[in-house]
């Protein structure tokens, strides 16, 4: 099996390949589109700040590629959100897979959300074998609107989308590769789709 | 709901951890990596790893260091020590650290911490924090805590927020190393003039002082070394008496 992790400049790409290192398998940096198109799993990561996240996949033409691809793509945290139809964070378009816009937790809470949280009302095959209220590793200001397309649910100052799915895509806010066994696992379902 | 933090912290020279670590069934308690992926699961949420090498040398050993418990550990860290500059911080994190921990070269150029927010988000930036209380007081310190600054603790600590610091990790002087408990009134202030989250450093004696930190002290994280590295506080048992407080924990 082929995976690739698109790299694009943006985060922390490498606690992602150890993650599926840890798996047995050898998951791939890449920016080339050939290699992204021909790939059997696409991770697209993220970490950093929306607008030049943006900019640096507009510049390497990955914001044409990523919605048409067909295999399952996995986005993690500010990939997720870039997903999404807008960010306000740094007023940002994004890709528009998901129909639903990312918005800034109010100052009611600390900003960052930082450390471990429990998703709930899962609801699809990425979390095939991971109990309700598991405990997943978040760090975010921004977060996607609990909508149709949310696959799991976090609640921090508000209920919001912690995964979300449409067809092929799959996105999470929370960091897999760092989120201990539950993370794993639920790398290893997205291997398995 | 968002869980409180518990964070072992663990002091590498060249590579290597430095204070006494007594753990039973350890074949190297002086391997950094081993002892990570051994906190990791007992249930510690995140891991601190201080540099204190002073040369060159030991610098490069640490992203080897870094570059290894990325691979081989499946919960966040954190890297402090030594670290003033953008250079810095884009090596470790390329090695796969989560978080940098800055602390002197902050008070020596603020500017260091708009820098790293801009370049790589405010989500990896920690801002450590060593203060003493003088007079009623809380005066920052540099160093390690040796030489006294000008700067008020809560005026730093708001200003650094501003900068665009994702964390304070605030060390109290006065209560490191008594084991008599954490500095909560300082901590609680802390939490209450700023809104990014707070971990709580120094006197960690006991499984009450976690218990206090986090009710009275409002800390969302609590660091701790010799009572993790001595088994003196298992960290399980920590966290069942922490639930059974009704404080959230991951466990």
């Amino acid at each position: 099996m082929r995976i690739i992790i698109i790299n694009y400049g943006a985060g922390n790409i490498k606690s992602i390949q150890f993650a599926f290192k840890r798996l047995g398998v050898n998951a791939v940096l890449s920016n080339n589109v050939d290699e992204i198109k021909g790939a059997d799993k696409v991770i697209f990561p993220g970490v950093g700040e929306a607008s030049s996240a943006m900019k640096m996949l507009k510049e390497s033409g990955l914001d044409k590629l990523i919605p048409t691809l067909k295999q399952p793509v996995l986005g993690i945290c500010l990939g997720m959100q870039l997903m999404c139809n807008s960010s306000e964070e740094g007023n940002t378009k994004g890709l528009g897979i998901f129909n639903v816009n990312v918005k800034r937790f109010s100052n009611a809470v600390k900003v960052p959300q930082m450390g471990w949280n429990v998703v709930s009302d899962l609801k699809s095959d990425l979390f095939t074998g991971i109990k309700e209220k598991e405990f997943m590793y978040l760090v975010h200001s921004f977060y996607a609107e609990n909508c149709e397309q949310a696959i799991a649910i976090t609640d921090y100052e508000i209920d919001y989308a912690a995964a979300l799915q449409k067809d092929n895509f799959y996105g999470v806010q929370f960091h897999p590769e760092k989120s201990s066994l539950a993370g794993a696992q639920l790398l290893q379902n997205f291997l398995n789709l | 709901m968002l869980t409180k933090r518990i964070i072992p912290c663990l002091d590498i020279k060249d590579g290597r951890t430095v204070k006494g670590v007594n753990f039973v069934n350890l074949i190297d308690a002086g391997d950094p990596v081993v002892l990570a992926k051994q906190y990791a699961d007992f249930g510690a949420d995140e891991l601190v790893f201080l540099d204190i090498s002073a040369t060159l040398e030991g610098r490069k050993t640490m992203s080897e260091m870094v570059l290894k418990v990325a691979e081989q550990v499946n919960i966040p860290f954190t890297v402090g020590g030594g670290i003033s500059s953008v250079e810095d911080v884009d090596v470790l994190l390329k090695c796969g650290a989560d978080k940098v921990s800055i602390n002197s070269s902050a008070i020596k150029r603020p500017e260091l911490v708009n820098e790293l927010a801009d370049k790589f988000g405010s989500q990896c930036v920690v801002v450590a924090i060593d203060a003493k209380q003088i007079d009623g007081e809380w005066i920052v310190h540099l160093a390690g805590g040796t030489i006294p600054t000008k700067l008020n603790l809560f005026d730093w600590a708001k200003e650094v927020e501003k900068r665009g610091a994702g964390e304070i990790l605030f060390t109290s002087m006065n209560n490191d190393g008594t084991k008599a408990g954490f500095a909560n009134e300082a901590l609680a202030k802390l939490s209450v003039t700023l809104n990014i989250p707070i971990i709580a450093s120094g006197g960690a004696g006991t499984v009450q002082h976690f218990v206090d930190t986090f009710q009275i002290g409002k800390s969302d994280a609590a660091l701790a070394a010799s009572v993790f590295h001595f088994g003196e506080i298992p960290i399980l048992a920590l966290k069942q008496e922490l639930k059974r407080n009704h404080i959230p924990v991951r466990i």
